[in-house]
């Protein structure tokens, strides 16, 4: 097995590490679902996966495409649809959120519909989709992400998805479901959390072989540090062998 | 229909005026005229696109991306030339085909992307030169709830989305606090479609309609159309359907046609059916990556071909049949 990895898999192994057996977690298009499905394998043959189109507690073994193709209830305990999956979460039903865009904030809220103003947008994006939803509703959110000053900025162009809004009580304010909320970011350069008090993101633990100042570097705000800072154990052999050979076989996500 | 009720304060609203206002008296009244005879709904895509659509109606489809998607019915609308259309938006290839034709003037915009091959062009290119006059967010719940309002019979349902964002500002939602319980909640409007498009996995000809795999939010949009076109992998006797009437998702008094379109969601997925043609989406992704792109692909798949049946044999059975999962999954 070469040590070497590229920088997907290791997003993929952090993601997946998260990943407690015996919780329900929406799962999206891409990394996350590599994630579950690693997971799966490795110390969580319980986590139930949860595709917002319906399908509810699959075995993952051929890569999803789509989060309504039919590898999302591939030998599942559950084929339903969106209303009945969304209104499980309202009902506080699912543990964890994972989501991406193409830019977050201080406070985890996420932007995937526009860059510059978005009624004369410089870039228009997919939009919303599930991700306002899982950001409304589940427990914990969990956001996987490259690492830079572009994605990383002050002030979102626009808030899609909820972090924790304008910070302590925004959430509740705004009527949201209590004690939910943004959990951990995972990116290609380390794991961040949030500080309990002031909801602001918080450096946790740097990726192998990144210092705390190239982290710092490579973020457009201010970011709270931890008592320490941990490093992230690299990819396990085992983990990189069912990563390349059952999870993720063609390529398609790994990497190069 | 009468002014809107002031007694529950709004404590936040969206920006956005309401695309298509819903009626829900009229759409009881037009429940009642639709028939309930058993009647043979069986046509072509042509004959059901030129029969219930119109310029500047309001439209929707199911699912969404590559799974299981009505495109015989949506390259027939794209020939068809009719235009001007208002949209629910996450029936992704079928709005990239109408956008990249200049067909669509607003949308109720949830996700338009290509998953896991990234942004959609041509949806860039439609909002960033704002050829669509008017978009208005929303997220997957919210704009299935807006069905699912409809559905009930009633003009909104509450909601714990889209609050304190700028998706909500966005919106055509509205705020208010519960009158019970006093928790902050979002109103989410009833949406009715004039004409929604379903491919299901088999139909009987008046309409009872079974799909396989999740159900995605065909219950919903089913029961929230004034016009109900579907297409259909197979048609099979109404016996069948009586066999198994708890499989009958779509019961025949919602649909107004019933197309037999094998492979219609070609090519994307069909569950139960065939797989998902990945060489040719992924040729579909790279052109749809430049406006010229498009253009060609637009004009060799679907403008220049008559018919369904002129698709099938350009792409060719033996390529077709090599998607099979019929009897079980790959």
């Amino acid at each position: 097995m070469s040590d070497k990895y590229t920088s997907n898999e290791l997003l993929i192994c952090l993601a997946s590490r998260v990943m407690e057996d015996g919780t329900t977690a929406f799962i999206g298009t891409g990394i996350p679902m590599l994630a579950a499905s690693l997971a799966q394998a490795m110390h969580a043959p319980n986590l139930v996966a949860v595709f917002e189109f319906g399908g509810t507690g699959a075995i993952l073994e051929k890569l999803p495409l789509a989060v309504g193709d039919m590898r999302t209830y591939n030998k599942a305990l559950h084929a339903s649809g969106i209303c009945d999956i969304m209104e499980t979460s309202q009902r506080g039903f699912i543990e964890y959120g994972f989501l991406g865009g193409a830019q977050i904030d201080p406070y985890g809220n996420l932007n995937s519909t526009a860059i510059g103003d978005v009624l004369k947008p410089k870039v228009r994006l997919p939009g919303s989709g599930g991700g306002n939803d899982v950001g409304s509703c589940s427990w914990r959110t969990i956001a996987i992400m490259p690492h830079d000053k572009r994605r990383f900025v002050e002030k979102v162009d626009f808030i899609t998805t909820p972090g924790f809004l304008a910070g302590p009580g925004a959430r509740e304010e705004a009527g949201l479901p209590g004690g939910t909320g943004p959990y951990r970011v995972v990116t290609s350069l380390a794991v961040m959390g949030y500080d309990d008090e002031t909801k602001r993101m918080k450096l946790l633990s740097t990726n192998p072989g990144v210092t705390v100042e190239q982290v710092i570097e490579h973020t457009g705000f201010e970011l709270l540090m931890a008592d320490r800072i941990e490093t992230n154990p690299p990819p396990a052999d085992k983990e990189l062998k069912i990563l390349r050979e059952k999870v993720d076989p063609d390529g398609l996500y790994r990497g190069k | 229909m009468k002014s809107a009720g002031k007694s529950i304060p709004i404590i936040n609203e969206g920006e956005c005026p309401l695309i298509n206002p819903p009626d829900l008296d009229a759409f009881r009244e037009w429940n009642r005229k639709k028939t309930k005879k058993l009647i043979d709904k069986r046509m072509t895509d042509e004959e059901a696109v030129e029969k219930f659509v119109k310029d500047g109606d309001y439209i929707g489809f199911e699912l969404y991306g590559t799974v299981r998607c009505p495109l015989s019915l949506t390259r027939t609308l794209v020939r068809s030339g009719k235009t001007d259309f208002r949209i629910a938006g996450q029936g992704v290839t079928e709005l990239e085909f109408l956008l990249s034709m200049d067909r669509v003037r607003e949308i109720d915009f949830t996700y338009m992307g290509l998953e896991v091959y990234g942004v959609s062009s041509v949806v860039r290119r439609a909002v960033e030169s704002g050829s669509v006059s008017n978009v208005v967010e929303w997220s997957n719940a919210s704009i299935t709830w807006r069905f699912k309002a409809a559905a009930m019979g009633i003009p909104f349902i509450p909601a714990r989305s889209m609050l304190g964002t700028d998706t909500m500002r966005r919106s055509s939602a509205k705020a208010i606090e519960c009158p019970f319980t006093g928790m902050k909640l979002a109103l989410i409007p009833a949406l009715i479609l004039d004409v929604g498009f379903i491919h299901v996995s088999r139909a009987d000809k008046y309409g009872n309609c079974q799909i396989d795999g999740i159900s995605g939010f065909s219950f919903e949009m089913s029961r929230a159309c004034k016009h109900l076109i579907i297409s259909t992998e197979e048609i099979i006797d109404t016996e069948e359907i009586r066999k198994a009437p708890d499989r009958t998702i779509i019961p025949y008094y919602l649909a107004d046609a019933v197309v037999l379109a094998p492979y219609a969601s070609w090519p994307g997925e069909m569950a139960s059916y065939h797989e998902r043609d990945e060489d040719h989406y992924r040729m579909y992704v790279a052109k749809q990556k430049t406006k010229e792109g498009m253009d060609e692909y637009m004009k060799e798949w679907v403008l220049d071909l008559p018919n369904h049946q002129a698709l099938l044999d350009k792409v060719g059975m033996d390529r077709l049949h090599s998607l099979d999962i019929r009897g079980g999954s790959k």
